[in-house]
Order: structure tokens, then C-alpha cells, then sequence
């Protein structure tokens, strides 16, 4: 079983197991199929053999995150170009990275987070983009033209951006407080036992960071010291470290806080019983992530990638994948055709006073992943 | 009638060189690459500098990591242990079952294996989690306590505090030896039932209660079976990756979670190679230790 499968099948029972979410759990399935129908066909789809007359055969393989397209767009992109997708799943960046660290088997268009865009883009494994064949960059957001971690946005287009905060159940919050401080998960045992944290170590380190008052970039060996003591202190008040599933642990009562994308919140809250839960972005600042449009080195058919991505980034088109996956999105065309319940959703969009304070993690080199890695191999083994 | 293989060496050769093939292409090759990457260093994003150093192999035999490893092992062992404690008098029954029963008691051990680990490590997740079936029942014969001694006129017992077993190391022993119970029956179950049944008759007939003839007669003739079924269940155990993720709580890590960690998050594949390998060290040895065992047994035998 492959690990894109193994996601299918998670997300399945995560469906199940919510219950009351008939939509996740028919997600779910529609995934397998997809995984199913196309996980098979990829492999015979290396390296494209050119069709007579010139020009990329019509297919494009997609390697995409679980449920994180539009319902139609696959079907629409072929009725409009004729282009084929075979869509597969990837769990998370490590996978994706270690995938293609062994060489690209024949994908065209993946979708690394902002920090795996530098890291691919430096080991070169992505395709500079050719801009010209992307002309609806221009319906991106002005803040996301260009990028720290990718300059002139020369490997990626965004697709969606997200931030990390606290995911909490109102009935059990001491006094009905919204628990908008790092401290209620990191340095305080008035929810001991009810925490549930994120397994990435990185992402952990840095917001430890963050709540002391550092930036989540530029971390000193002695800063993840201070961050590793602190967290070593709250482990016996921590349930769980969780892999990115913190909304089940939530929606199931296993705890009460958690540590989670804000997508993934208003997914839980959108849906059956989502009342009781809410989302917050602490005062101290979180970390941003962005997800990317990317072609990797060696892809068969660029011309296909190109036209792909500059779908992608239409209005209309986005728009449609929005209201799917409820993730914040970084195209104004696309963001103008939403309704006001996604424009002015608090959980989608946190207030901009808070997001002022939040940064994009930036690619420091493998050493420091790997001291980061250690921390918390050290926190967990203690 | 018999022949020795050596009068028939061409075609011993040619039943013998599809899986040789198999096995060196598919098993020695990979491992022979990954045991070269124990021995290099990162140089950049994707390559590996084989530069034949020690130090993955050093910083592996730091405290931090031989604890993690210790701990596997402790976890396993457990695991082992409350295998054979359940699994011997399973496999017992079954070797006494009738004769038409027993392929349907096999085929009810085994009948896990025809689900995929994933779903029933899920299905775990739902029997233990607070909101979980097992928590259900108890509460539900709470209240039926609570019921019986508020009309006896005792009064109502407190509400119900659900118990926090998912996310704990004992949910690990649970899910492990959930997992790995049919590896021990079965080992078990084909020693047992090769077991001549004159010798109970003798050791009943003689004078021993049932007890002492289990423990003194059947434990003994077994014994090939528990070694082939203790090292069965102990190698994978001690191997676990997926259900101390899932089921585990905050330091219910085992080496296996460590090593795929290398490879992924840490992107240091030299350092998870060298982890891999310790690992694989450790199982030669158990193996070693289990051949050593049985040339002895076979040895006071004769």
C-alpha cells in the first residue's frame, strides 16, 4: 500500500469516525477512487513519448495533498483543454521531498509548502516557471506577487496560504475565555491532560520561540534549548502529539486545545456539532505556511504544467476550489466571488492585527531541521 | 529413493536461481546501499558523500538513542511475554479442539491478517478513545450500578469519569499484542500438535495432576514453538512504527518512529541508516541466540 493510499484510507475512517460528517466520509471514498483509478495508471505515464505532429500528450500527472482540490476541476480542466489529470496523493512535505529526492518518476505539478519551495528549489529539483505562460498571476493578491522564500516567485505560484493556532472547545474553557496565548498550550497546566500538540518539530520549536518573544526565524542553538526546557516541563500536562489530525482529537473529546491549521478548523466547524468548537490565531503571533504550485525538475510535459498552474490561478476556478477545501486563498479574483460567510470568516481569515505579527518560516539549512529534529526526539524520549 | 542434492545440481541450480535473483536484487542490493549510507555524511539537499565515517554509527550509540532503543526492547518484551502468557493456552485449545473444529479455530486466528493493519489500528482508536466503545460499556454498567444501589436505597454512585486509555504506552502493549497474537499462536499451535499424546497419557497415568503435566511435559516438548513463536512476535514488535503513532501518547516513541523520522522530517537518511542497522544487529543477535538455544536442546536430546 503506498503512503497517498494509506492517507485515502485515514481520511476514510477519519470520516467514519466523526460520524455525524457523511460529506468527509464521501470525500473520502471519492479520494480512493481517484487514488485507485489513477495510482495505477501513473506508472504508465513516464516520460511522455511525443505525439506525431509535435506538442505533450494531453495527460498531466498532478501530485496534490488529500482533499484539497475543487470537486470539478479536474473534469473541467479537461472539457477546457482536453488535458487529462491523473491526480495522487501526498501526506505531507518530508514525503514529498524524500520522494523526489529519489528522482522524479514522471509528475508535473506538485504542491510544496512555502519552506520545501526553497529547500526543492535549492536542491534542484524544481522548473524555473516561464511567467509569460502565466498570465493570470496577476489576479494574486498584492502580498503574494513575490516572496521571501522564493524571490520574483521565480518556482512557484501560490495556492493557498494557512496559519497554525489553537484549536479549543468553548464549553471547556475555564470561565468561557478564549485561550488567544501560546501559554495555554505550551507554559500552563490549567488544561493538563487536554492538549494535544503538533508532531512537527520544527513548527513546534518555533512557536515555543514565538511565545518567548523570538522570531520564528534566526534560531539560536540556545533559544531551542530554552524552547526544549519549557516543553520537557508541559509534557506530562500533553495528551498527544498528533500528525495534523488535532480537529478529530477535538471533535471526538479526546482534548479540549490543540495545535492546528487554520483550515482544517473551519472544516470541523463548518460541519455538524461545529458549534462548540472555535479557533483562534495567540496574540504573540503564529507561523504562516504557504501552499505552492510547482513544477519539478524533469517533468514530461512543462507546457501542459504551465497551462495547469495559469488555470489554476483563474477567478472562477478558484473560487469554485475555495469553496471546496475552505482554505484562505491568495487570489483576489477568485476571493472577490466568494460569499460574505468565506470573506468574513474570522477562522479563515484571522483579524490582520494578528496575521501582522505571524511569519512565513524560512529554509535554514538541513543542520538546523535536524537540531530541531533531535529537541524533539529529546522531549519525547525524556 | 533418496538422492542427495549434489547428484542433482543442475536443477537444484535452476529451482534455486529465480529467488536468488529476487532476493539479491529486490532485498541484498537495497540493503547493501543503505548499509553504505550508514557509513556517509549529508553533502547537500539530496546527496550523500560516502565517506565511510563512524560518527552516524557513534551518535546512534549516544544515551538518548540506546535509551529509545532499550525502551523498544522493554515494550517488546512486554509485548512478547503477555503474547505467550495469551497465546499458549489459545494454541493449547486449539490442539485439543476436535478435528473438524480445527481449521475453522485457525482460520479464526488468522482472520485478522485479512485486514489491513491501518484499519485495525483504527478500529482501536474507536474501541479505546474516551469516546470509545470500550468506555461506552463501562459507563453504561455504571449506571446500571448506580441504578441498582439508588433503589436498594444506598444512593446514587457519582457520575461516570471516562477513562483516558487511548494516547497511553498501555495502549501500545494493547494494540501490539492485539497485532502480533496470531505470530505466536501458530508457531505454538504446530509444536503443540506434533506433540505425541502417549507422553500426557504416561505423565496422567504416573501420577501428575493436569498442571504439573503442562508445565513439566507440554511446556517442555513446545519449546521449539515458543522460540520460533517469542522471536516471530519480539522482531516485528520491537519494529512497531505505526501503532505507538497512532495509539501512543506523548513519549510512547519507539526506535522505529526515531528512524522513519531520519528519513523523513530530518532528512538525514546516513543517521537513519545507521539507527536501521543497530536495529538490524540486535535481531541477528535474538536470531543467533535462538539458533544457539536450539543446537543445545537438539544436543541434550541425543
Amino acid at each position: 500500500m503506498t503512503q497517498a493510499d494509506d492517507k485515502t484510507v485515514m481520511d476514510i475512517l477519519r470520516g467514519l469516525k466523526r460520524g455525524a460528517s457523511r460529506r468527509s466520509l464521501l470525500q473520502g471514498l471519492g479520494a480512493t477512487g481517484v487514488a485507485i483509478g489513477f495510482g495505477g495508471a501513473l506508472a504508465g505515464c513516464g516520460p511522455a513519448q511525443p505525439p506525431p505532429g509535435g506538442g505533450e500528450a494531453p495527460t498531466l500527472n498532478f501530485y496534490n495533498w488529500d482533499t484539497y482540490i475543487g470537486e470539478t476541476t479536474l473534469a473541467d480542466f479537461k472539457a477546457a483543454t482536453g488535458v487529462d489529470v491523473n491526480m495522487t496523493l501526498f501526506a505531507n512535505n518530508d514525503e514529498l521531498f524524500a520522494k523526489f529526492k529519489a528522482g522524479n518518476q514522471g509528475y508535473d505539478v506538485i504542491v510544496p509548502s512555502n519552506e520545501y519551495v526553497t529547500r526543492m528549489a535549492e536542491a534542484g529539483l524544481l522548473l524555473k516557471l516561464d511567467q509569460a505562460k502565466i498570465p493570470n498571476k496577476a489576479n494574486l493578491l498584492p502580498e503574494f506577487q513575490d516572496a521571501t522564500f522564493d524571490p520574483g516567485r521565480a518556482y512557484s505560484m501560490p495556492y493557498t496560504w494557512l496559519v497554525l493556532g489553537i484549536g479549543y472547545r468553548k464549553s471547556k474553557m475555564v470561565g468561557g475565555a478564549v485561550p488567544d496565548s501560546w501559554r495555554y498550550l505550551f507554559d500552563s497546566r490549567q488544561y493538563a491532560g487536554k492538549i494535544a500538540l503538533l508532531s512537527e518539530s520544527a513548527d513546534l520549536i518555533r512557536l515555543g520561540a514565538k511565545y518567548k518573544g523570538k522570531s520564528v526565524n534566526g534560531l539560536t542553538p540556545d533559544d531551542i534549548k530554552v524552547v526544549e526546557e519549557m516543553l520537557l516541563k508541559q509534557k506530562s500536562a500533553i495528551k498527544a502529539f498528533h500528525d495534523d489530525n488535532g480537529q478529530d482529537l477535538l471533535v471526538s473529546r479526546e482534548v479540549d486545545i490543540v495545535l492546528e491549521y487554520n483550515g482544517d478548523m473551519a472544516q470541523v466547524i463548518s460541519e455538524e456539532g461545529g458549534e462548540d468548537i472555535g479557533f483562534v490565531v495567540p496574540k504573540e503571533g503564529s507561523l504562516l505556511n504557504s501552499d505552492c504550485l510547482c513544477i519539478p525538475a524533469g517533468a514530461p510535459r512543462p507546457d501542459n504544467a504551465h497551462k495547469f498552474i495559469n488555470y489554476i490561478l483563474d477567478g472562477e476556478v478558484g473560487a469554485k476550489i475555495s469553496q471546496t477545501i475552505q482554505y484562505p486563498t491568495p487570489n483576489r479574483a477568485a476571493r472577490d466571488r466568494m460569499p460574505e460567510s468565506y470573506k468574513n470568516n474570522p477562522v479563515i481569515f484571522p483579524p490582520p492585527e494578528v496575521l501582522a505579527k505571524c511569519e512565513y518560516g524560512t529554509f535554514e539549512g538541513a543542520e538546523k531541521s535536524q537540531m530541531y529534529e533531535e529537541a524533539m526526539t529529546r522531549i519525547r524520549a525524556a | 529413493m533418496e538422492h542427495h542434492w549434489k547428484q542433482a545440481k543442475g536443477a537444484f541450480a535452476a529451482a534455486l536461481a529465480p529467488p536468488g535473483l529476487w532476493l539479491a536484487l529486490f532485498f541484498l542490493l537495497p540493503l547493501g546501499a543503505m548499509w553504505l549510507y550508514s557509513f556517509g555524511e549529508n553533502a547537500g539537499l539530496t546527496e550523500i558523500a560516502l565517506s565511510g565515517t563512524f560518527a552516524n554509527y557513534a551518535r546512534a550509540l549516544e544515551p538518548l538513542y540506546l535509551g529509545i532503543f532499550f525502551k523498544s526492547l522493554a515494550v517488546a518484551a512486554l509485548v512478547t511475554g503477555l503474547c505467550l502468557l495469551i497465546g499458549f493456552p489459545v494454541a493449547l485449545a486449539i490442539t485439543f479442539a476436535p478435528d473438524r473444529w480445527k481449521p475453522w479455530l485457525l482460520l479464526l486466528i488468522m482472520l485478522p491478517f485479512w485486514t489491513n493493519l491501518l484499519i485495525r489500528t483504527y478500529a482501536l482508536i474507536a474501541v479505546l478513545r474516551t469516546e470509545g466503545y470500550l468506555n461506552f460499556t463501562l459507563e453504561w454498567l455504571w449506571n446500571a450500578g448506580s441504578w441498582v444501589t439508588s433503589t436498594l436505597g444506598l444512593g446514587a454512585l457519582p457520575p461516570f469519569e471516562p477513562l483516558a486509555l487511548l494516547h497511553t504506552t498501555f495502549a501500545v502493549v494493547f494494540g501490539l499484542v492485539y497485532v502480533h497474537l496470531p505470530f505466536m499462536v501458530l508457531p505454538l499451535y504446530s509444536a503443540l500438535d506434533r506433540m505425541d499424546r502417549s507422553l500426557l497419557e504416561a505423565s496422567l497415568d504416573l501420577g501428575a495432576g493436569h498442571l504439573r503435566t503442562i508445565f513439566q511435559v507440554v511446556v517442555p516438548l513446545a519449546g521449539a514453538g515458543v522460540v520460533s513463536g517469542v522471536i516471530l512476535t519480539l522482531i516485528p514488535a520491537l519494529g512497531a512504527y505505526l501503532t505507538p503513532d497512532l495509539l501512543g501518547g506523548p513519549d510512547s516513541q519507539m526506535i522505529a518512529n526515531v528512524i522513519e523520522r531520519q528519513f523523513k522530517r530530518a532528512n538525514d537518511w546516513p543517521f537513519g541508516a545507521a539507527l536501521s542497522f543497530l536495529l538490524m544487529y540486535l535481531t541477528f543477535i535474538a536470531i543467533a541466540l535462538q539458533s544457539l538455544a536450539g543446537r543445545r536442546t537438539a544436543g541434550s536430546r541425543r
